[in-house]
């Protein structure tokens, strides 16, 4: 049993079947990743997983119980956190306020009217977020307006306040899409680094192949809401319908 | 200082001290000179400020917070003022239990307006508060005459019950007091040809403005407060990030409706007597129309938005032709005319063309409100020290 077992999940958009039969179980503290082309149904099977679509068909399963039905901030206390595919951060607060507020998700729970206390005078709380900052290599941009920063560091920043809830599941779509080089392999090594010190079980969506290689231990191959095939990463590369399906067509286009 | 930053406590103790004495501030011009037409230091006037204050900046923690505009806010006013009402009419003339009670009632009526207009948000959302305020306003002038005497509005009487008061003296009124203090009550003091008046009144509802905006800094710069601006900032993200946005929300729809009450409750404390106008639309845009003159989502903006257009409807709009004529009686006679006739438009009755006008300045070049432009104008002249304005002003970890 995996700590995420997805059965028989489809979704319809209208006309559109996005997700046609999804089965995907995700062992504990292994790192899959979910490929495949655009439009395949990757970033819908993610909102599934987090309460953002309810599927019409099939069951969500994280750790023995169900997710459906629930809010995505009951989700989220469950243990599961999410990095968008475009970056989520509030924009119109400092880089510093973004960090410490899934800090306060963590420790305070979903709601906590906390108004007569200085937040800055929170040192658990400021501690972590800039313990998390230091992480995230962002410290120097404590004060920025989260909004003005580039895209990369947004996604960084994101990154960052999902992994300071120390989530058992960190689902990630396309966290590297807009980063630098040199981010993208820090951010490869942070999650490899995070993989090693505690539990932490990670499903990544991911069209950078190098990104994929070095962090996942199963691949899904996912194309037109179905599942091709599932395998560990040696395997992948060589498979023959994925090279037709997916590979073939990045490493033209990349 | 109260648990406050540096920064912030300068400001409390810079408002405090600009309350205290608002009635020589205020009252600048020599009695009978020409300019003054503009002192504002009188009661009735100074009383407006600091409540009309009170009202926006509880109105500023859910709008400038949560970015949840609500066009209804005046409903809770009038329901303050109402309660407030009914406790002098039925215990006493003091104005504590009034406002006391002005505020329990009104967080109670904004819990369930806001449950359910907050099922909205955006455009329904006010549209939502809108529709509850017109239906108190207009229940308030029909079925619920007994309750609040309908177009006569309410005063105290005679023969209210008062039960915790002791019997009237012959001939006296009842008059609303704090432990029997008169807030109609003045000292006055001439200096030269200057008059200041210091009232009772005014000086307790100055007071109870300072705590509430102490607690509004206290909200602004709380977890709860941030989590409000995270809302407004970011709702998707908030939900994903483990935190039930609801709770929040409400929570400051209440806490801005109490103050809408308390507001509500000083003023019939100040001037003893209630009538349903008080919860018309138009009080409510009142409102959000201080708020962003002073500046959204500042801490002081709020109140001197609610300073600006109280002073404009009060001076402004007293201003006449024939005091135009005497100011420019020193021009040509046609140029005096014509001056005048140029002019005349934007005074007395007009003044809420000045305002509109001032409005649309504000909101084109001053989209921070009167605040931004403080700020800037402070820039100016302190272009080399270095400001800090970080926003969560980290560097002065001081008591
Ligand atoms: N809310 C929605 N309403 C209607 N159609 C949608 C919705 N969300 C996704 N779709 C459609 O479902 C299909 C799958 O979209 P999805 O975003 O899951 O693809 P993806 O695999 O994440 O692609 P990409 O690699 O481009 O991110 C697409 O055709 C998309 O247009
Ligand atoms: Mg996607």
């Amino acid at each position: 049993m995996g700590i995420l077992e997805v059965k028989n999940v489809g979704k319809r958009f209208g006309g559109l079947q996005a997700l046609g039969d999804v089965n995907l179980s995700i062992a504990e503290n292994s790192v899959h990743a979910i490929i495949g082309p655009n439009g395949a149904g990757k970033s819908t099977l993610l909102n599934c997983l987090v309460g953002k679509l309810i599927p019409d068909t099939g069951s969500v399963m994280f750790d023995g119980q169900s997710v459906l039905g629930r809010k995505p901030y009951e989700i989220n206390q469950m243990g599961i956190s999410r990095v968008f595919q475009t970056p989520e951060i509030f924009g119109d607060l400092s880089v510093m306020e973004n960090m410490m507020i899934p800090c306060f998700a963590k420790r305070d729970g979903s709601f906590k009217p906390n108004v007569f206390i200085n937040m800055l005078k929170d040192r658990e709380i400021v501690e972590r977020a800039e313990h998390m900052l230091e992480e995230m290599n962002m410290s120097d941009k404590r004060h920025m307006h989260a909004a003005s920063m580039s895209r990369g560091d947004k996604r960084r920043l994101e990154i960052g306040m999902c992994l300071s809830q120390e989530p058992r599941l960190l689902l990630l779509d396309e966290p590297t899409a807009g980063m630098a080089r040199a981010d993208t392999n820090n951010t490869i090594d942070l999650l490899k680094q995070i993989k090693e010190e505690r539990n932490i079980t990670i499903a990544i969506i991911e069209h950078d192949m190098h990104v994929v290689f070095s962090l996942a231990e199963r691949i899904t191959v996912l194309a037109q809401g179905t599942p091709l095939v599932e395998d560990t990463p040696d395997n992948i590369k060589g498979h023959p319908k994925v090279r037709e399906a997916y590979l073939g067509e990045t490493q033209e286009a990349a | 200082m109260f648990g406050l930053e540096k920064k912030d406590a300068r400001l409390l103790i810079l408002v405090a001290v600009l309350v205290a004495f608002a009635p020589f501030i205020l009252n600048p011009f020599p009695e009978g000179s020409g300019l003054a037409q503009f002192n504002a230091g009188y009661p009735d006037l100074m009383q407006r400020f600091v409540i009309f204050g009170i009202f926006a900046i509880g109105f500023n923690i859910l709008f400038g917070l949560t970015g949840y505009l609500s066009f209804g806010h005046a409903a809770f006013l009038g329901v303050g003022s109402y309660a407030a009402m009914w406790m002098m009419k039925l215990l006493t003339m003091n104005v504590i239990p009034g406002i006391v009670v002005s505020v329990i009632v009104a967080g109670v009526f904004s819990l369930a307006v806001g449950w359910i207009s907050l099922r909205r948000s955006g455009i329904y959302f006010s549209i939502l508060t809108l529709a509850f305020a017109q239906m108190s306003y207009s229940l308030a002038y029909s079925v619920l005459t007994p309750l609040t005497g309908g177009e006569t509005g309410l005063q105290p009487k005679i023969t209210d019950p008062r039960i915790l008061d002791a019997a009237l003296a012959p001939g006296a009124t009842p008059k609303a007091n704090l432990f029997g203090l008169e807030m109609g009550s003045s000292v006055e003091l001439g200096m030269g040809s200057w008059l200041f008046t210091f009232n009772a009144g005014y000086y307790v509802a100055a007071i109870v403005m300072l705590v509430a905006f102490y607690m509004s800094i206290r909200i602004f710069r709380s977890p709860f407060g941030m989590m409000l601006r995270a809302v407004k900032s970011n709702q998707q993200r908030l939900n994903y990030t483990g935190l039930n946005t609801k709770p929040y929300t409400l929570a400051a729809f209440v806490i801005s409706g109490m103050y809408a009450g308390l507001a509500g409750g000083l003023m019939v404390a100040m001037d003893t007597q209630v009538g349903a106008e008080r919860m018309f639309w138009t009080a409510s845009g009142e409102v959000v129309l201080m708020t962003i003159l002073g500046g959204v989502g500042t801490l002081i903006g709020p109140v001197l938005g609610a300073g600006a257009i109280k002073y404009m409807e009060n001076i402004l709009s007293k201003i006449n032709s024939d005091i135009l004529h005497t100011w420019f009686a020193f021009l040509p006679d046609g140029l005096e005319d014509f001056v005048v006739t140029l002019i005349y438009p934007f005074i007395g009755k007009g003044w809420h063309l000045t305002l509109g006008l001032i409005f649309m300045a504000v909101v084109i070049f001053l989209p921070g409100g009167l605040v931004e432009g403080g700020q800037k104008i402070a820039k100016l002249f302190k272009r080399k020290s270095p400001v800090d304005d970080s926003p969560d002003g980290k560097t002065t970890p001081a008591e």
